[in-house]
C-alpha cells in the first residue's frame, strides 16, 4: 500500500470555465455602470444648477451683443456679468436680490472658525500623538473625538445656541454686558447673541474633530527616526515638535484643514439653530454683528415657492461651488507637491 | 525602577561595587573581575536588567565602558545589545512598555534615577542611528540644530562650530560649498557622517552608535570606520554592530551578548583570539548567529 | 523602588570632554587631534540656555496642549448635559408626558388645541429617508469601491477619486436644492403618486450625499486586506470576480459593515436636504412617495420658526434632539468599535 493516498482532483463535475468568465465579465459591467453612475450624477447636478443659475450671473443679451455685428468682442466683458448679484443685499424681488451680506458673512464666520479651530485642533493632535501617555485617559479622549465626528451638525447648533449665544444664561438676558461702540470694530457683548463670533465658534466645534483626525494622521506619517534624531541631541519633546515634526507635518495638516474648512463653508444646519435672522441687509462690522452665510441664504431662497428665487439660489450655489472647488484644488495641489517632495 | 547603588540585603539584584569579585550566578557565569578595573569608566552597569512589558530583554548584566575607548557590543539579533545601548541615553523612554532595574551610571551617577534630566543626559551622551536620519533641513541647520537648543551663540561662533564639527566628521571638504543645500541631497554615507557631525556638535562625552554602517555601502563603511577610530581619541564610543570584522577593526573592547545576557566582555583582541566561553568562540568564528 | 537620596542627586557637572592632557591624547593622527580640540572649544562658546526655564516652558506647553485635548471631551459632556437638562424641562411640562413621547403615534405640536408628542412619526420619517438613501448608496457605493480597489486601472482611479472627492465636498444644501429642482420633478414625471415634497426625493439626495463616504470607507476596508490573500486566490486559478467577491469581500466584511453604519449615521443626522425636500408633515408611513418629516427637519422648523423660546413645542425639539443624539451616537460607537477591531485584525 502506498504511504500517501493519491490525490484525486478529478472528482465531481468540472465547473463551466465559460460560465465563470461570463460571470467575471458581467460583474465588471455592473461595476462600470455603478461607477459611471457617480460620474453621471455629478454631471447632472452641475448641469442642472448651471442651467438654472447662470442666467442670474451673466447677462447673456450683452454677451450676444458683444459678438454680434458691430459688437466690441472681448473688450466689453465688463458688461457680461450681473455685478449687482454680488453688490446687492437680499430683496423681496429676486431680480434685485444679491449675495453681498452672505458673502461677507461667510468670510467672517470662516475666518473665525479657521483661526480658532486650527490651533486647538493641531494642539490636540500634537498632544495625542507626541505627548500623551498611552493610558486610559488618552484612549478615552481618542474614542471621544472619533465619536464626535459622527454627531449630526444640527446638534452642535444646539450646543452653540446654549454655550455661545446665551452663555448658559449666566449673564441673564441678551446684551447684559457690553463694551465699546456697537458701530466700531472693537465691540464686545456678553452673551455673544447671534453674532459672527457665536457662528464661527459653533462651526469651529463642528470641524474640530475633522481637523484633529487629519492632523493626527499627519503626525503619524512622520518617521520616528526624525523624532529620535532630535531627542538624541538633547532636545525636549516640544523642541522636537516645533523644529522637526510640525514643519514636516504641515503640508498634510494643511490639506486636511482646507478640506475641513470647506466643510464649514458649506455647513448651514448648526447656524439655523442659532436663530440667525434670515433677512440681513448689512455686512458684519464686528464680532457681534448679525450675519447670514451663503448656505443659509441658499436654503432661504430655495425654500420659497417662486421659480425666480430658485434661479438666484442656483446662482448663489455656483458661487459657493466655485469657492469650494478652489479650496479643493489648493488642497489637492499641496498634496501633489507633498507626494513629489517625498518621492 | 532601579536598585540602589550601594548593596542592600533586600534587593533582588545586589549591586556589587565595581572591581569587587562577584559570585557567579546561574546563567551569568560570564561575570568575572574586570582586568581593567583600575581604568576610569564613563558608563558602568551593575546588575542591570530590562523588560519590554513582561518580556525580559536583558538579564542582570554588569559591565564597564572605559573613557575614550571604543566598546563594541556584538551578538545575534534580538540579543539585547541595542536595548542596552538605548538605555545609555534613555532613548527607551519613548517606548512606554520598556523599564529597567539595576544601576546604569554615567560617571558614577545613576542615569536611571527619576531625577535625571533626560535632556541634559542626551546632550552629554549623543547617538547615531542605524539609518542616517538627517532632518529635512539644510546641511548647516542640521549641524546647528543641537547647539542652538543648548546655547545662545553668536552667528560667527555658530559658523565656526559648524565648520569644526564637519571637519571632525571628515565631511567639510565635500560640503563646504553647499552648506545651505538640503541634507537629503547627500549620499547615504555622507548623510551618516553628517549625523555624526550633528551629534558631536553639541559637545557630548559619549557617542552611542547603533549599527551605524548597516545601511551603507562598503566604501562609506570604510569612511565611517576610519572616522570612528579618529573620534575615539576625543570621545567614549559604544558601537553596536552585526559585523564582527567591524568590531575587530574599530573597537578596543568587545562585549558579546547572547539572549539578553552578557556572555563575555574583554579586550577585543582577546575576544577574537582567546575567548573564555565556548558560545563566544562559536559566534566569533561564525559557527552560529 | 528608588531610594530617596539617590533621586535628588542631579547629574554631576563633570566635563568628560577630553583635554589635551587626557590619557589618549598622544595617540592617533595629529591633524584630527587639533580639529577635535577646536571643536571642543567651539562647542563651549556662547551662553548655555537656562535649564529651569526650559523645564518650565515644556511643562506650560504640555499643559496648554492637554487643555486643547480636553476641549473635545468638554464638548461631548456639554452636549449631553444641555440635552438632558432641556429634555427634563420638557417632560416636566403639563402638556408633555414620557409615556406619550415613547408610545404615542401622533406628533402634532403645532396643531391647535389637541397637541400630541409621540416621537414615532418623526423616527419613522428619519428611518424612511435613511432607508431610501441606504438602498441606493450602499450597493452603488460598495460596487464602486470593489471596482476601484480590485479592477480599476490607475488612470481610471486618477479620474474617479477626485470626482468622488468633489461629490463629498458638495454642501448638503446644494443636494437639497438638487432634490427639490431635479429629483422631485423627475419622480413626479415618472409617477403621479409622488407628492411635491416626498421621502423618496430627499432619500435619493441623501443617498448621493453619503455615496462618497460609503465608497471611500469601503475601499479603505478592501485595501486593508493583505495582498498575499489575493495572490493565494489567483494562484488557485480564480478569476478576478472570484477573488474580489469570494475572497476579498468576505475578508473585508466587518470593515464594510462599519463603513455602512457610519454612512447611515450621516444619513440620519442630515438636515438641510430633508428640510428642503421631505416636507413638514410628520406621519407614520412606509410609502416613500408621501410627504414626511424627519427629526432634524422638525428641529429646523422649530428653531427657525416663530415658536416662543421656552414654550412646550420649543422644548419638545430638545427631546427630539436627544433621541437623535442617542441614535447617532449608538451607531457611531458600534461602527467605530467594529472598525477598530477590523484594523487590529490586519495591522
Amino acid at each position: 500500500m502506498p504511504s500517501t493516498p493519491a490525490i484525486r482532483a478529478d472528482r465531481g463535475q468540472p465547473s463551466s470555465q465559460a460560465g465563470r468568465v461570463a460571470l467575471n465579465r458581467g460583474f465588471l459591467l455592473v461595476c462600470l455602470v455603478a461607477t459611471n453612475f457617480a460620474v453621471l450624477l455629478l454631471a447632472v447636478l452641475l448641469i442642472s444648477i448651471a442651467y438654472k443659475g447662470l442666467p442670474w450671473l451673466f447677462d447673456f443679451a450683452s454677451i450676444k451683443a458683444s459678438f454680434s455685428e458691430g459688437g466690441d468682442g472681448f473688450a466689453g466683458f465688463k458688461h457680461w456679468f450681473r455685478w449687482e448679484f454680488f453688490t446687492e443685499f437680499t430683496s423681496r424681488k429676486a431680480k434685485s436680490a444679491g449675495i453681498r451680506a452672505p458673502l461677507w458673512g461667510s468670510v467672517w464666520v470662516c475666518a473665525i472658525c479657521a483661526l480658532t479651530a486650527l490651533p486647538v485642533g493641531v494642539g490636540t493632535a500634537i498632544y495625542l500623538e507626541e505627548f500623551a501617555p498611552r493610558n486610559r485617559v488618552t484612549r478615552f479622549i481618542q474614542t471621544n473625538i472619533r465619536n464626535l465626528a459622527g454627531v449630526p451638525s444640527i446638534v452642535y447648533g444646539i450646543l452653540g445656541l446654549t454655550a455661545f449665544s446665551r452663555l448658559f444664561r449666566v449673564f441673564g438676558a441678551d446684551e447684559a454686558w457690553s463694551i465699546g461702540d456697537p458701530e466700531s470694530l472693537f465691540y464686545l457683548q456678553l452673551p455673544f447673541g447671534q453674532g459672527v463670533l457665536a457662528g464661527g465658534l459653533t462651526l469651529m466645534l463642528v470641524i474640530l474633530p475633522i481637523i484633529i483626525i487629519a492632523s493626527q494622521e499627519a503626525f503619524r506619517s512622520i518617521p520616528n527616526s526624525l523624532r529620535e534624531a532630535s531627542l538624541a541631541l538633547g532636545s525636549t519633546k516640544w523642541q522636537t515638535v516645533w523644529n522637526v515634526t510640525l514643519p514636516a507635518a504641515i503640508p498634510m495638516i494643511m490639506t486636511g484643514s482646507i478640506l475641513a474648512i470647506s466643510r464649514a463653508i458649506g455647513e448651514a444646519a448648526p447656524l439655523l439653530v442659532l436663530g440667525v435672522p434670515l433677512f440681513i441687509s448689512n455686512t458684519p462690522i464686528n464680532m457681534m454683528s448679525d450675519f447670514t452665510i451663503l448656505p443659509m441664504q441658499i436654503y432661504n431662497w430655495a425654500s420659497r415657492p417662486q421659480e425666480d428665487f430658485h434661479g438666484i439660489a442656483a446662482a448663489a450655489i455656483i458661487v459657493l461651488l466655485v469657492v469650494l472647488l478652489t479650496f479643493n484644488a489648493i488642497a489637492v495641489f499641496i498634496r501633489q507637491k507633498l507626494h513629489r517632495s517625498l518621492a | 525602577m532601579s536598585t540602589p547603588a550601594s548593596p542592600t540585603p533586600a534587593s533582588p539584584h545586589p549591586a556589587v561595587p565595581f572591581g569587587q569579585l562577584r559570585k557567579p550566578e546561574a546563567g551569568n557565569e560570564a561575570l568575572r573581575p574586570d582586568p581593567n578595573a583600575g581604568r576610569r569608566s564613563a558608563i558602568s552597569a551593575k546588575a542591570f536588567s530590562s523588560w519590554y512589558g513582561s518580556f525580559q530583554a536583558l538579564h542582570s548584566l554588569s559591565m564597564e565602558v572605559p573613557v575614550n575607548e571604543v566598546t563594541a557590543l556584538i551578538g545575534p539579533s534580538g540579543c539585547g545589545k541595542s536595548t542596552f545601548l538605548r538605555w545609555m541615553n534613555r532613548m527607551n523612554d519613548m517606548i512606554s512598555s520598556a523599564r529597567a532595574e539595576g544601576t546604569l551610571d554615567l560617571h558614577g551617577t545613576n542615569l536611571l534615577a527619576p531625577s535625571t534630566d533626560v535632556v541634559e543626559l542626551r546632550r552629554r551622551v549623543g547617538m547615531v542611528f542605524q539609518k542616517p536620519n538627517p532632518f529635512p533641513k539644510s546641511i548647516y541647520d542640521n549641524i546647528a540644530y543641537g547647539p542652538r537648543l543648548h546655547r545662545s551663540m553668536g552667528r560667527s561662533d555658530l559658523d565656526d562650530l559648524v565648520e569644526q564639527a564637519l571637519k571632525a566628521a571628515a565631511l567639510w571638504n565635500e560640503v563646504k560649498d553647499r552648506l545651505r543645500a538640503s541634507a537629503l541631497g547627500l549620499s547615504g554615507g555622507q548623510q551618516q557622517r553628517l549625523c555624526i557631525a550633528r551629534a558631536i556638535a553639541v559637545g557630548p562625552e559619549v557617542l552611542l552608535m547603533d549599527e551605524p554602517c548597516s545601511a551603507l555601502d562598503p566604501r562609506s563603511t570604510a569612511a565611517i570606520e576610519e572616522l570612528i577610530s579618529q573620534l575615539s581619541e576625543q570621545y567614549t564610543i559604544v558601537i553596536v554592530t552585526h559585523n564582527m570584522q567591524q568590531a575587530a577593526r574599530v573597537s578596543d573592547r568587545t562585549a558579546f551578548f547572547y539572549e539578553g545576557r552578557l556572555v563575555e566582555c574583554d579586550e577585543t583582541e582577546r575576544i577574537f583570539t582567546r575567548p573564555k566561553h565556548k558560545q563566544t568562540e562559536d559566534y566569533v568564528t561564525g559557527r552560529f548567529g | 523602588m528608588r531610594p530617596k537620596g539617590m533621586s535628588s542627586v542631579p547629574l554631576p557637572n563633570l566635563s568628560g570632554l577630553p583635554t589635551p592632557g587626557s590619557p589618549n591624547a598622544d595617540q592617533g593622527g595629529l591633524g584630527s587631534q587639533r580639529s577635535g580640540d577646536l571643536l571642543a572649544r567651539a562647542a563651549q562658546r556662547g551662553r548655555p540656555r537656562s535649564g529651569p526655564a526650559r523645564v518650565l516652558t515644556e511643562r506650560l506647553i504640555r499643559w496648554s496642549l492637554f487643555l486643547c485635548a480636553t476641549l473635545s471631551v468638554i464638548t461631548t459632556f456639554t452636549i449631553i448635559l444641555i440635552l438632558l437638562k432641556e429634555t427634563v424641562t420638557f417632560f416636566a411640562m403639563p402638556e408633555a408626558s414620557l409615556m406619550d413621547f415613547l408610545f404615542g403615534l401622533e406628533w402634532t405640536p403645532l396643531v391647535g388645541a389637541e397637541v400630541h408628542f409621540g416621537i414615532w412619526p418623526l423616527v419613522c420619517g428619519t428611518v424612511l429617508v435613511s432607508a431610501v438613501a441606504a438602498a441606493f448608496a450602499l450597493p452603488v457605493g460598495l460596487i464602486t469601491a470593489v471596482y476601484l480597489s480590485e479592477y480599476a486601472p490607475s488612470k481610471v482611479r486618477a479620474v474617479l477619486k477626485p470626482i468622488l472627492e468633489i461629490l463629498a465636498g458638495v454642501p448638503t444644501v446644494v443636494y437639497g436644492f438638487f432634490a427639490l429642482s431635479v429629483i422631485t420633478p423627475g419622480l413626479k414625471w415618472f409617477h403621479d403618486g409622488f407628492a411635491s415634497f416626498n421621502a423618496a426625493s430627499a432619500g435619493l439626495a441623501v443617498g448621493i450625499m453619503i455615496l462618497p463616504i460609503v465608497c471611500s470607507l469601503s475601499e479603505d476596508a478592501l485595501r486593508a486586506v493583505p495582498k498575499a490573500l489575493r495572490e493565494g486566490a489567483y494562484a488557485l486559478g480564480s478569476t478576478r470576480f472570484d477573488v474580489s467577491v469570494r475572497v476579498v469581500l468576505p475578508a473585508a466584511l466587518s470593515g464594510i459593515v462599519a463603513a455602512f453604519l457610519l454612512a447611515i449615521t450621516r444619513a440620519i443626522g442630515e438636515t438641510m436636504i430633508v428640510a428642503l425636500a421631505a416636507g413638514g408633515r410628520p406621519q407614520l408611513t412606509v410609502n416613500p412617495a408621501n410627504e414626511t418629516q424627519t427629526m432634524t427637519a422638525f428641529m429646523v422648523q422649530i428653531f427657525t420658526g416663530d415658536a416662543q423660546a421656552g414654550s412646550v413645542e420649543y422644548q419638545s425639539s430638545y427631546a427630539v434632539a436627544f433621541v437623535l443624539f442617542v441614535m447617532t451616537l449608538g451607531l457611531t460607537l458600534v461602527g467605530n468599535a467594529i472598525l477598530r477591531r477590523f484594523r487590529e485584525e490586519y495591522d
